[in-house]
């Protein structure tokens, strides 16, 4: 009991009851407004009406009163009288004295000035308790006769109670139906709310596949619902990025910081001198640096693939980017024996972080600095080909290597994290590079591609164009 | 050179006073933002050492304080924040120098000196000189025992960086950073094998070395013979 009242308290407190409330005021407004009316015009109608038949039986008593004089006057309304209960008539003399009529009227009958009005009258042979009422033409001969012609307000009356009784059926279904109307929609939408506040209320006890009832109907709750899904889904991809990255914090981390451990360690044990130690010092300290670079990929993959926090992207001049990288560059490649050729398009603009793409092409040049040596037996020419144009609506920035590229089935392989081919086992390096790449790629709204150069390996980093007017800046 | 350090992390803090004072500098140290900011003010520091997270006040608000009391003394932002914007904002709040933890001392130190001797009037004048090699800023001319050498720009403006902290250890990232102005960690030794072009270029063979490896840390330009 108590809980049906708490439910039905927590109906009428719905705004969905509020609304059904104010809609049947509204409506109830709305019956009066047109009952009233309907009232009015048809009793104007009816007036009209009656007022023109009197009116016009007048002109024909008037008439024959002209032509032929009070006797003849005297006969028609005889004869018309008895010709059943439509009109009223009665004649007067000056002293107030019943001539001929059809009917009485309660009133003081020489008072009365000429004009209409409306007055309770009886047919001569019914008892004077039931009640009639016509409206009445009091109309004076030159003889100082009084004429009374008039006509029952019966049915002008009867529509009046059928007006009454229509408005109060109809208030009583406006609100019989409104109410229910109330009713229903407050239990449907409440029923909405309940399931979709059982299933969040799943989702926060833990249950994190669980996600708000949308039906096929298609209303405004499954318009939000499948807003709030989506949201939910956003924070689970969330979620689950977190705890791959803490996973591989967890995991990938724990592999060099065991190496720092065990060299210190070991120079603790076995170091014979000062300058043992130092050398094992020097070691550890370049590990921990080692670690250092690993953490600050790690954060920097994991905020690219969060999609948030993304760096504050300016318009920047991208080919003196890839040009001023390239020089930074080429003194190492020539070093490693291999020639650096540059090939930027003018006037490319990207908004862009001008650090974090320098970074990442720091990063393309090293990987190919390791792995873009020509095979011995390829043939091929030991150039490393760096490039800046636009395609389309997009800015390709692109390193051609020939070297020994990598197999088609393992490009996307690479691209994630710590996934060091076999190869490249030998080579310094922890596998990070190309993801990172493809990291603050990402931050940038654009893409990394591995493609064959057969031989060798085009890595392309591809921009959105920045929009003109950033360009003509 | 008198440096404050303003450090919440005592243990970090006590280690770069002392390692500060190894090197023959005198170093304070602070271990909140209000403190810290009480001792800039009062005291006649040549370098700040600022961490960015400290209680009481946080690292760059002590930094807008100070400069809004008119106070110009170099700045080095300590952080473990090292994201592209994070370094933006300390610059923008008044920082002079951005450092990301962990970082060497050896780095620390250089940058600290090379800050102390950005007050140093003659770190603008026009021309360098370290033993015979000297370096015209206007004429971008560059000679060696009056010989000219022909450099291209970038190592031109490498080398007249290096020479404007003549006598100061100058790390890789230094050299990164103001020469070609990004601010990542160098992996590879990119940095070494434009100093040793620039090497060859002004030692071809004659007089003596003017150009030197600091072990562990970076370059110094310097005349030994005086």
């Amino acid at each position: 009991m108590l809980r049906a009242l708490a439910r039905t308290g927590l109906l009428l407190r719905t705004t969905a009851f509020r609304l059904a409330g104010l809609y049947l005021l509204v409506f109830i407004l709305f019956a009066v407004f047109v009952l009233g009316y309907l009232d009015w015009s048809t009793r104007r109608l009816l007036d009209a009406q009656i007022t023109e038949t009197i009116e016009t039986e007048i002109g024909n008593l008037a008439d024959q009163y002209r032509q032929a004089g009070m006797r003849r006057l005297i006969t028609v309304m005889e004869r018309r009288g008895r010709q059943g209960n439509v009109f009223i008539y009665l004649l007067v003399d000056e002293k107030g004295d019943s001539v001929t009529g059809n009917a009485l009227l309660r009133l003081p009958l020489l008072q009365q000035s000429p004009g209409w009005i409306e007055a309770e009258y009886n047919w001569p042979d019914e008892s004077d308790e039931i009640e009639r009422l016509a409206k009445i033409r009091i109309f004076v001969l030159p003889s100082g006769h009084r004429l009374f012609v008039g006509r029952d307000l019966e049915e002008r009356e009867r529509m009046k109670e059928v007006i009454a009784r229509a408005r109060g059926s109809t208030f009583l279904m406006v609100f019989l139906l409104g109410g229910f109307g109330a009713w229903f929609i407050t239990r449907r939408v409440l029923t909405r709310i309940d399931a979709i506040a059982q299933s969040s209320g799943e989702i926060l006890a833990g249950n994190k596949a669980e996600r708000l009832p949308v039906s096929p109907v298609n209303d405004e709750f499954d318009r939000l619902a499948r807003h709030i899904n989506t949201l939910l889904d956003r924070t689970d991809a969330l979620m689950a990025g977190l705890q791959d990255l803490s996973d591989n914090v967890a995991h990938d981390l724990r592999t060099p910081l065991t190496r720092l451990r065990n060299s210190i360690e070991d120079a603790l044990r076995n170091a014979q001198s000062a300058e043992d130690s130092r050398a094992a010092l020097e070691k550890a300290i370049e590990d921990s640096s080692q670690i250092i670079r690993i953490f600050d990929a790690l954060l920097m993959i994991a905020r690219a693939e969060s999609g948030h926090l993304a760096p504050t992207l300016t318009p920047v001049d991208i080919g003196a980017v890839v040009e001023g990288m390239a020089e930074l560059y080429e003194p190492l490649a020539e070093e490693a024996g291999l020639h650096l050729r540059v090939h930027v398009a003018p006037g490319l603009t990207v908004n862009a972080s001008r650090e974090l793409v320098g970074q990442a092409l720091a990063n393309l040049i090293d990987n190919a600095l390791k792995y873009g040596l020509p095979l011995p037996d390829s043939g091929a020419e030991p150039v490393l080909t760096l490039s800046a144009e636009q395609v389309g609506e997009k800015v390709h920035i692109a390193l051609a290597d020939h070297g020994a590229g990598i197999p088609a089935g393992a490009r996307a392989r690479v691209l994630s994290r710590f996934v060091r081919l076999e190869k490249s086992r030998t080579q310094p390096g922890f596998g990070l590079g190309l993801s990172l790449v493809a990291a603050i790629m990402r931050l940038h709204g654009g893409s990394l591609s591995l493609e064959e150069n057969s031989p060798g390996l085009k890595v392309t980093m591809i921009f959105p164009v920045a929009a003109q007017k950033s360009a003509s800046e | 050179m008198k440096i404050l350090v303003v450090e919440d992390d005592v243990e970090a803090g006590r280690y770069l006073a002392r390692a500060f004072g190894e090197v023959g500098h005198i170093a304070d140290l602070a271990t909140d933002g209000e403190s810290g900011l009480e001792m800039a003010l009062s005291g006649t520091y040549d370098v700040l050492v600022i961490d960015r997270m400290l209680p009481k006040r946080d690292g760059l608000s002590l930094i807008m304080a100070l400069r809004a009391e008119k106070r110009v003394t170099p700045v080095l932002i300590l952080s473990a924040l090292g994201q592209v914007d994070d370094r933006v904002l300390g610059l923008r709040a008044g920082g002079d120098d951005y450092l990301t933890k962990p970082y060497a001392f050896m780095e620390c130190l250089a940058r600290v000196e090379a800050l102390a001797r950005r007050q140093n009037p003659q770190a603008t004048q026009l021309t360098y000189r370290v033993g015979d090699l000297e370096l015209d800023r206007l004429a971008h001319r560059v000679t060696r025992a009056g010989e000219e050498i022909v450099l291209q720009p970038r190592e031109f403006r490498l080398l007249e960086y290096l020479m404007r902290h003549a006598g100061q250890v100058v790390t890789r990232t230094m050299l990164l950073e103001n020469v070609w102005d990004y601010h990542f960690d160098p992996q590879t030794n990119v940095i070494d094998v434009h100093i040793s072009r620039l090497r060859s270029k002004i030692e071809r063979g004659q007089g003596q070395s003017l150009l030197h490896t600091i072990r562990g840390s970076g370059y110094m330009m310097r005349d030994n013979a005086r």
